[in-house]
């Protein structure tokens, strides 16, 4: 069902997509509770996304926003959204986003009464809460001692069992040192988990089952919980097998209302980041919903916790629920949340921080509309999950599908824009919503396969799979599913039987329309011979090959270049055993544009010709297919494979130049794209970049030194 | 409008391969109905065979084994299945020396003949290598001139597939009396009917001529040489070492040289592209390129555009992206892509129609034009006003590169061919100028002054006699300390597009989001555009 709530998000989507009509959202989209005075004008002291996310709801509100920016975000789209800028440094979050001095300095200019912290940068910042205080302007969070409580690992799970929260078995002081560490871990039982006690994120956490791994794996853990938090504490605790990550949303107001919300399961994850969450969970049972809400609320009630906030738990099989930490911001993974309960969590954080009520204060009165799911869009190779940097050559989001509303995009960047390697590579957060779980995925693999993004390497083969994967459509999830389903990394979507024809001949069928328009296609009748490449799990690649007859069936007796073409094909499947098959199949598609709709449901994209076929994308996954004539792939068999030169791994000088600088030492590791140096030629400045991820072997120049063109100026590892 | 247009073709395209496939039919039946004498039409038949096969199974096989197709494998690849037909299989050469009278093979080393590619007349010839390595007779260029005379009469393409060990030793003069007369008609057929040229085995000595001569010449990496002397004579005389590739191999000429236009991976890519090339050229001087249907719709807005220049006027931009996010469905055919890649040229198609890209590329040494850049775009400015397809070009250009090595090797005669070049077309012009245009270059690079129709620019802009730090330099010599301020004037009166458009030097000012829909309504416009040359015998470009 669809409340009204989310068809608000739906108008402020499709506002969003067409950004010169932005404006006018809040005159339109009022509610009853808008009349209440809440601010006049708030600082988003944040950027991406979250600062897009935050503006929509202030503009509906009727709220002025003001967007505080570093030198790389410059031409963002949060900066172009919000009615107000600022500058507050250069691109370095730590001399920008995490620049109190300068935010504060935004503040005064702007005359804005609150700040809305996003997630990340200073949302979690006891210290900055208090300067807003002492400035006299709203924080749109909880209070700076809730905040602060919540904030230290050892300190909330002491909070959490005094409130009568279920606490992982575990030790609850400082470890002091490795023995100590096996000391606690005897006593709690194997395996146990190390963790950074100021950590989060995945940071500096250690799985043992052993003495000696307890050992190792403390040093490792404090190392790595020292250098990323500066602080190298580290807590012991028992190991939860088969877990499943829950979470419960609450939200409070200072007067007393604390609610609990519908849980998300964040399960799916890698290295410890969520991927893919989902609201509510197919693990609980009403019962067990019912205890994690009343605890989560118990332990903010004990805090006088007074806005959203999350209380993450651990599940394990029998659905024992343990307290893992509690999250004193707007989660990433609110919009699924929101799509269940109807409500804008960020309108009830602003109301809390402005002093008044949620708009629903009777936990009976909380709904659970259908299912939700999130996929987090990230620009990173989804089979090592590095970083991949670069201009969005074409970026398009998908729209509803179904219904309105049900698909939403909660992204802060369009085409043209550039994913940097100073932030979050994360592209797009996809949530869908339906009645029930099928629809939702449905929706969400639809959505997938109607993403476009062009220019930076991005995980949606990985997300596509995922949720076409039949153990995570039956609910079977665990914080291991990646690992397990994907033990030498995630290789791109496998072919079936079923989809190998389906994608076999499809390819024909485009390779059919395009000859058509390019005159090379007459009569009714072609045949080719399909190549596609599969990837094995050892990383060498499987060539797939089918030999494909079609005939065109169009009432026409001509093939449209734009529409429907029916066809009969009959194809060879190499999946099984070549055996062919004959079926009537269909391709809708105007030619060279990017979306293929088959008859067999599936959506493709045409992302670009190549000499002897094409490049798609199905089922999420980019293939390259040779799609030849009979006579060609004869023909073929004669030529000699051309010796593949690898030169991905060098960075040439491009030109005759100087090197004015090189941003990178033998050693380093670097990101596909990541600038690495710069060379001046005439005067102009070009950026050279890595040619993908990877740790850097040599480095063969310094600034200053003149080079000549086709130098090597950097080699990586292989 | 396109889709009517290109229906009507294509119909006609399968209506006259039917009637070819027809007559082709009916002519085998004659020739077998009407020979009474058995033994003739056992000789007729034998010799056919002896044609399709060539040199024999051994060399076939030699010839596979080097990873190449042979003449015949490579028409089925390069023409529409079934649309080949042959002339002069049964061409013998008349040799009677060293023996010669004795070796005949039919066809005589060379396949001619007409085909249709993407349901369009191509007249080709594909030089045999299995037949007396391919080398040239004085019937062999009898053959290759009866196509070409026979392409010029009716206004079709030729294309060439060269793979020859050279001269036919044995016939001596005769075999270059033979090249001779293909130079000969190679000029003559420039600028009439395209032609294109595919290197896919040796091609030395004066063979190398007749690529030369045509205008695109194209290579197979790692199969093909092109040089006027091989490795071998080069040690004699020079006693330099050197291999064949190095020497002459697909990459000196695609990177150093220029002489070929690009190199592709195999036989097969290779006569897939060409087959692409066509597509974009007219069939001769008489017609314009036909338009092709596309679904990218003409008006469709492209906001990256309006940030793709980066603000930092240091700083550089690919011009392929600008191109690409223009033309229809993105597809840009480069040619030379590694050679000059200061200078980007190539073929797309806007709105359906074909157009020739020039564009100063920022990425390479700031889009500066030297010798090789100035030559590469004046003879692709040539090729495109000689067959009437309309030139777009991008403007970012930093001036000509100094140096006495440019000066020493005759910028100024290579620089002036490019302006000769843009100053003597008559298609229509249109320029855009997205940064930078300084200098002399500017002038060069289609102005408003050398008959450009309509010369856009970005608000990025900035036309100038030269950049704000030169020009203060000259102008503030003697007080360095009025520097600062002055480049700072220099830079508000100067480095932006008003002062070129207040005097009309350009048409207009645009969003580059609209560039697009821009382009395609004045060439809309252009399309009728009548503008001719002074009569003279021929011009005097400074070669």
């Amino acid at each position: 069902m669809i409340t009204p709530s989310m068809l608000r998000y739906a108008a402020a989507s499709a506002t969003r997509q067409t950004r010169r009509h932005y404006g006018s959202a809040a005159a339109t989209a009022t509610t009853g509770q808008a009349a209440e005075k809440t601010f006049d004008k708030i600082l988003i002291a944040n950027r991406g996304e979250i600062a897009c996310r935050v503006i929509r709801t202030a503009k509906r509100m009727g709220i002025k926003t003001v967007a505080v920016y570093s030198d790389a975000d410059a031409n963002a789209v949060f900066v172009r959204e919000a009615d107000e800028a600022y500058r507050v440094g250069p691109a370095a979050s730590s001399q920008s986003y995490l620049n109190v001095a300068a935010i504060m300095d935004a503040i005064k200019q702007s005359g804005a009464q609150a700040v809305h912290p996003g997630y990340g940068f200073l949302s979690e910042n006891a210290g900055f809460v208090r300067e807003l205080d002492a400035a006299g302007v709203a924080f749109i969070g909880p209070k700076e001692d809730a905040m602060a409580a919540m904030g230290d690992k050892i300190q909330s799970k002491i909070i959490a069992k005094k409130a009568g929260v279920n606490t992982i078995p575990g030790y609850d002081g400082v470890v002091r040192d490795a023995e100590h560490a096996v000391e606690i871990a005897e006593e709690i039982g194997y395996p146990v988990m190390l963790k950074a006690s100021a950590g989060g994120g995945g940071k500096g956490m250690r799985i043992a089952h052993t003495a000696q791994d307890v050992r190792s794996g403390f040093k490792l853990a404090a190392d790595e919980a020292l250098s990323s938090f500066g602080d190298g504490r580290i807590l012991v605790e028992r190991f939860i097998e088969e877990p499943r990550h829950i979470e419960i949303q609450i939200i409070a107001d200072g007067r007393g209302n604390v609610l609990w919300l519908p849980e998300r399961e964040c399960s799916i994850q890698r290295r410890n980041q969520k991927v893919i969450e989902e609201a509510p969970s197919t693990h609980l049972d009403p019962d067990t919903r019912r205890r994690m809400g009343e605890q989560a609320v118990a332990l903010a009630r004990n805090v006088g916790y007074n806005s959203a906030g999350t209380v993450e738990f651990l599940v394990d099989k029998h659905r024992n629920f343990y307290f893992l930490e509690m999250n004193t911001r707007l989660q990433v993974e609110h919009p699924i949340t929101e799509y269940v309960t109807g409500l804008d969590l960020v309108e009830e954080m602003i109301r809390a921080a402005a002093g008044l009520e949620l708009t629903t204060t009777e936990q009976g009165a909380v709904r659970m509309d259908g299912w939700a799911i999130e996929a987090r869009v990230y620009a990173e190779d989804p089979e090592k999950y590095l970083p991949s940097i670069g201009t969005l050559s074409r970026y398009q989001e998908p729209r509803s599908w179904r219904q309105a509303g049900d698909v939403r995009c909660d992204s802060g960047i369009s085409e043209g824009s550039e994913i940097s390697m100073y932030y979050d590579p994360m592209i797009c957060k996809l949530s869908t919503h339906g009645a029930t779980r099928a629809q939702a995925i449905e929706t969400m693999q639809h959505a997938l396969d109607r993403y476009v993004i062009r220019g930076v390497t991005h995980n949606i083969p990985l997300l596509r799979d995922v949720v076409g994967n039949a153990d995570f459509g039956a609910g079977r999830i665990t914080t291991a599913f990646l690992g397990e389903h994907y033990p030498h990394g995630f290789k791109g979507y496998r072919l079936t039987r079923e989809s190998a024809f389906e994608l076999a001949t499809t390819a024909a069928a485009i390779e059919f329309v395009r000859r058509a328009r390019d005159g090379a296609q007459t009569g009714t009748q072609a045949s080719f011979v399909v190549r596609v490449p599969q990837l094995q799990d050892d990383g060498s690649v499987a060539r797939l090959e089918s030999t494909v007859h079609l005939q065109l069936a169009n009432a026409s007796g001509e093939a449209a270049l734009q529409g429907t073409n029916a066809f009969v094909a009959t194809a060879t499947n190499p999946l099984a055993d070549g055996a062919a098959a004959t079926r009537e199949t269909s391709v809708t598609w105007t030619v060279d544009h990017p979306f293929i709709e088959t008859s067999g449901g599936s959506t493709l994209q045409f992302l670009t010709g190549l000499p002897l076929g094409m490049r798609v994308q199905f089922m999420g996954t980019k293939f390259d297919v040779d799609v030849v004539t009979q006579r060609q792939h004869e023909l073929l068999q004669h030529m000699r494979a051309e010796e593949a030169v690898d030169t991905s791994r060098l960075v040439l000088a491009p030109m005759p130049g100087v090197i004015v600088s090189v941003a990178v030492a033998a050693g380093d590791t670097v990101a596909e794209g990541e600038e690495v140096a710069v060379v001046e030629a005439m005067k102009m400045q070009n950026v050279l970049r890595a040619p993908r991820a990877g740790v850097v072997k040599t480095v063969h120049v310094a600034a200053g030194a003149t080079v000549g063109g086709e130098d090597v100026l950097i080699e990586l590892e292989d | 409008m396109f889709s009517a247009t290109y229906l009507a073709r294509r119909s006609l395209a399968t209506h006259s391969r039917q009637r070819l496939s027809a007559s082709l039919t009916q002519h085998r039946f004659y020739a077998i109905a009407n020979t009474k004498d058995a033994e003739i039409k056992a000789r007729i038949d034998e010799k056919r065979q002896a044609s399709l096969i060539g040199g024999g199974q051994s060399r076939i096989d030699a010839q596979h084994s080097k990873g190449k197709l042979t003449a015949r494998e490579r028409i089925d690849l390069l023409v529409d299945p079934g649309t080949f037909r042959e002339y002069d299989a049964f061409v013998e050469h008349q040799c009677t020396d060293f023996g010669m009278s004795s070796q005949k093979i039919t066809g005589d080393g060379v396949v001619t003949g007409v085909g249709k590619i993407n349901g369009r007349t191509t007249y080709l010839f594909s030089q045999d290598f299995t037949s007396f390595g391919g080398s040239l007779s004085k019937t062999f260029a009898a053959k290759v001139c009866k196509i070409m005379d026979k392409a010029m009469q009716v206004g079709a393409p030729v294309v060439g597939l060269n793979d020859s060990g050279g001269a036919r030793i044995q016939e001596g003069v005769d075999s270059l009396a033979g090249y001779a007369e293909i130079f000969q008609r190679n000029v003559l057929a420039s600028g009439v009917v395209p032609q294109i040229s595919l290197i896919m085995g040796p091609c030395a000595g004066g063979a190398v001529y007749s690529p030369a001569l045509t205008d695109f010449t194209f290579m197979v990496r790692g199969t093909s040489y092109l040089f006027v002397t091989g490795p071998d004579v080069v040690k004699a005389v020079t006693n330099e070492n050197v291999t064949q590739e190095e020497l002459g191999g697909a990459t000196p000429h695609t990177k150093k040289s220029g002489v070929a236009h690009d190199a592709f991976e195999n036989d097969v890519v290779a006569l897939a592209r060409t087959r692409e090339l066509l597509s974009y050229l007219p069939q001769s001087n008489r017609e314009t390129a036909a338009p092709r249907y596309t679904a990218d719709p003409i008006d469709r807005a492209d906001a990256a555009l309006d940030t793709l220049v980066p603000a930092d006027s240091h700083k550089a931009y690919d011009i392929k992206d600008v191109v690409g996010r223009i033309v229809d469905d993105a597809r840009f055919f480069e040619i030379m892509p590694e050679y000059a890649r200061n200078i980007v040229i190539g073929f797309a198609r806007v709105g359906g129609r074909s157009v020739g890209i020039v564009g100063n590329q920022p990425l390479v040494s700031s889009g500066v034009l030297d010798i090789d850049a100035s030559v590469k775009a004046a003879r692709f400015v040539r090729f495109c006003d000689a067959f009437n397809i309309p030139l777009v070009t991008f403007v970012d250009v930093p001036g000509f590169l100094p140096g006495t090595q440019q000066e020493h090797n005759g910028i100024i005669r290579e620089g002036a061919k490019l302006l000769y070049a843009y100053a003597e077309a008559t298609v229509p012009k249109i320029a855009v100028t997205t940064r930078k245009a300084y200098g002399g270059a500017q002038c060069v690079m289609s102005s408003k002054q050398l008959r450009g129709d309509v010369n856009l620019a970005w608000p990025t802009a900035e036309l100038a006699v030269m950049g704000a730090k030169g020009a203060v330099e000259i102008l503030w010599r003697r007080d360095p300390e009025g520097r600062a301020q002055a480049e700072a004037e220099y830079n508000r009166l100067f480095a932006n597009p008003l002062p070129a458009a207040q005097r009309g030097y350009l048409d207009d000012i645009i969003t580059p989001s609209s560039t697009r829909q821009r382009i395609i309504e004045e060439l809309e416009i252009l399309q009728h555009k009548k503008l001719s040359n002074p009569a003279k015998k021929h011009d005097n470009m400074p070669l």
